[in-house]
């Protein structure tokens, strides 16, 4: 039963997993950006999921219908007004950039929000769902059918609008995009803005499940690298394998090695990736 | 020796005359001066002469820290432990560039990257070894008063940041400069005309850790005190690129100028605006990477080009 109850863990925990590591994959797969200011949008859609349940009493559902156009607007503005001018620029430049912009949103939500952990306790809770011997609380999997639909959604979106064709061919062949009538510039900032969204909806979903803390953006942050180079980038299906897998090991990991190790092996998981097969699960070899 | 070598070294004699201006606080700050252009050039070696975008200067220092403080507090003599550390940074970086350094670009980065997490969570969970969360006390060197003991570590900092210092310019231009230059140009033609590119690269990486490794052994029997999240600080991986992308990437002048200034800005922040210090520090460096992306060096030498022509 425990082997069934980790697997279950690791479906749920990857689902979310492969929801944080998506918008930050889709930046990095087309504007070829590390996003370091992702896990900071993370929590900053936690927040605001805390903050519309305890001021408000808006469900979090609900918040997520206004996370996403919120944190698209404000990712478009974020790349049209300032990491468009440097987009050409090595990646250290883009890189510290990111970082720098980090510093400030991590500063403010600490100045704000204080560095306190919170917690969203729903009224009533949901309770948990168990069957046989294996437990799995409600929350969890509203958050991970949640999490699913976004990613379902995504990939839609990619697949059939012509925004979304424009977004895959930028990432594809940038000149050639440009040759066919594509304004890359704007694509960047609606694939920014899109990781923005996600990332806000992913901190939305995180708020059931996690302590809030603006402590917890680099935990996201690494999350996402992970899940990014296990997966390969900037595909969907990727990010969801490359989740599903680092949820396994972490799950499989504490139950054998304990939990302290669990942080550990997932990032020599890491590492051996990137040197044995930097092109990732899914990914393609040249692709990237 | 090219003029700005050696304005670096006279740079470098000034600053060993701090503590004759000040006090505890003076010899602190300068203290703090010196491991920082230690970081700056240790990282220019490999960000600046290679070109690779390396996180891992807080890995270095991390783990130089706790093997300096396990030594010491093994009974191991002060010196003795350093050179232990420098040895053992150096190998073990050399083995590691080895294998990561294959990888480019992005990638480096967040291989680099992960090895602070890496080694921070090992360290964290070997508490027998390492005394885990709780950190690790290491007994005082000496007990001959504070000033002295400040003006110890002040004066081995210093000699550190001069050996660093040195040792760089000799790299800069010896073949294994020219070699890791050619690398940061276009490695694959490197490789084609017979350059032992990983050689090189680990060689890179390796100097890049052993100095930053010894200056993080100092630190810790400086501070007499360590744990996990201060020692291996992701700030501590980014803050030598700030340094650098200040001053200018790739002059060993460029990045100590950018060092000192760093630590200026950062005294003056921290100290009058305390909270939001981290936020000030990222308005800083967004300031500097949208106006003047190529660092200080660079407006001196434009201004110097514009008196050229106008002459």
């Amino acid at each position: 039963m425990l082997a069934v109850q980790v697997l279950i863990n690791a479906l749920v925990l990857g689902c979310l997993y492969a929801c944080i590591a998506i918008g930050f994959s889709l930046v990095w797969g087309v504007l070829n950006v590390i996003n370091l200011i992702h896990g900071s949008f993370i929590v900053l859609g936690a927040y605001l999921a805390w903050g519309a349940y305890q001021w408000a009493h808006i469900s979090p559902w609900y918040a997520l219908l206004f996370a996403a156009p919120l944190f698209f607007g404000f990712g478009y503005l974020l790349q049209r007004l300032l990491l468009n001018r440097v987009i050409s620029a090595p990646v250290l430049v883009t890189l510290t950039l990111t970082f720098g912009l980090d510093l400030i949103l991590n500063n403010a939500m600490i100045y704000y929000f204080k560095a306190d952990y919170r917690k969203l306790t729903l009224s009533p809770p949901t309770g948990s769902i168990s069957l046989f011997d294996v437990v799995v609380p409600v929350d969890r999997l509203i958050a991970t059918a949640s999490a699913l639909a976004l990613t379902g959604l995504l990939y839609l979106l990619l697949r059939r609008s012509k925004v979304g064709r424009a977004i895959v061919a930028v990432r594809l062949d940038r000149d050639a995009a440009v040759l066919m009538g594509v304004d890359v510039k704007s694509i960047y900032a609606v694939a920014f803005g899109l990781g923005a969204a996600l990332a806000g909806c992913a901190g939305v979903l995180m708020a059931l499940i996690f302590p809030i803390s603006p402590l917890t953006s680099s935990a996201y942050l690494g999350k996402a690298f992970v899940v990014c180079v296990l997966g390969g980038l900037g595909s969907v299906s990727g990010a969801l394998a490359g989740g599903l897998l680092l949820a396994l090991v972490e799950g499989i990991g504490s139950v054998y090695l304990g939990p302290a190790h669990a942080t550990t092996l997932s990032f020599v998981l890491l590492i051996v990736f990137l040197v044995a097969r930097p092109q990732g699960l899914l990914g393609r070899k040249g692709f990237e | 020796m090219t003029r700005a070598n050696f304005a670096l070294l006279i740079l470098i004699v000034i600053v060993a005359s701090l503590p004759l201006f000040g006090g505890a606080y003076a010899l602190r700050v300068g203290t703090l001066a010196c491991m920082y252009a230690i970081f700056a050039l240790s990282w220019n070696v490999v960000g600046g002469f290679a070109g690779y975008p390396s996180f891992a200067t807080a890995a270095s220092f991390g783990l130089g820290a706790y093997v300096t403080g396990i030594l010491l507090n093994n009974g191991v003599p002060l010196p003795a432990a350093l050179a232990g550390t420098f040895i053992a940074l150096f190998l073990g970086a050399v083995a590691l560039g080895a294998v990561l350094l294959r990888l480019r670009g992005h990638y480096f980065a967040i291989a680099s990257l992960s090895l602070v997490e890496v080694f921070r969570e090992l360290i964290n969970n070997a508490t027998d070894l390492t005394g885990g969360g709780m950190g690790l006390n290491i007994p005082l060197a000496s007990s001959s008063g504070i000033l002295a003991d400040a003006m110890f570590f002040f004066y081995a900092m210093w000699g550190l940041l001069v050996l660093t210092a040195l040792v760089v310019i000799v790299v800069s231009v010896s073949k294994l400069g020219f070699g890791l230059s050619c690398i940061r140009q276009n490695e694959t033609a490197a490789n084609m005309v017979g350059l032992n590119t990983t050689l090189y690269k680990s060689i890179a990486f390796g100097l890049s850790a052993c100095f930053v490794g010894t200056a993080g052994g100092l630190y810790a029997a400086w501070v007499h005190y360590i744990d996990p999240s201060d020692v291996f600080d992701i700030l501590y991986s980014v803050k030598p690129i700030v340094m650098a992308l200040m001053g200018g990437l790739g002059s060993p002048l460029g990045v100590v100028c950018g060092a000192f200034l760093y630590l200026g800005l950062e005294e003056v922040v921290w100290r009058n605006y305390i909270q939001i210090h981290s936020g000030v520090l990222g308005v800083l460096i967004i300031v500097l990477l949208l106006f003047l992306p190529h660092g200080l060096i660079s407006l001196r030498w434009a201004m110097v080009w514009r008196k050229v022509k106008h002459a």
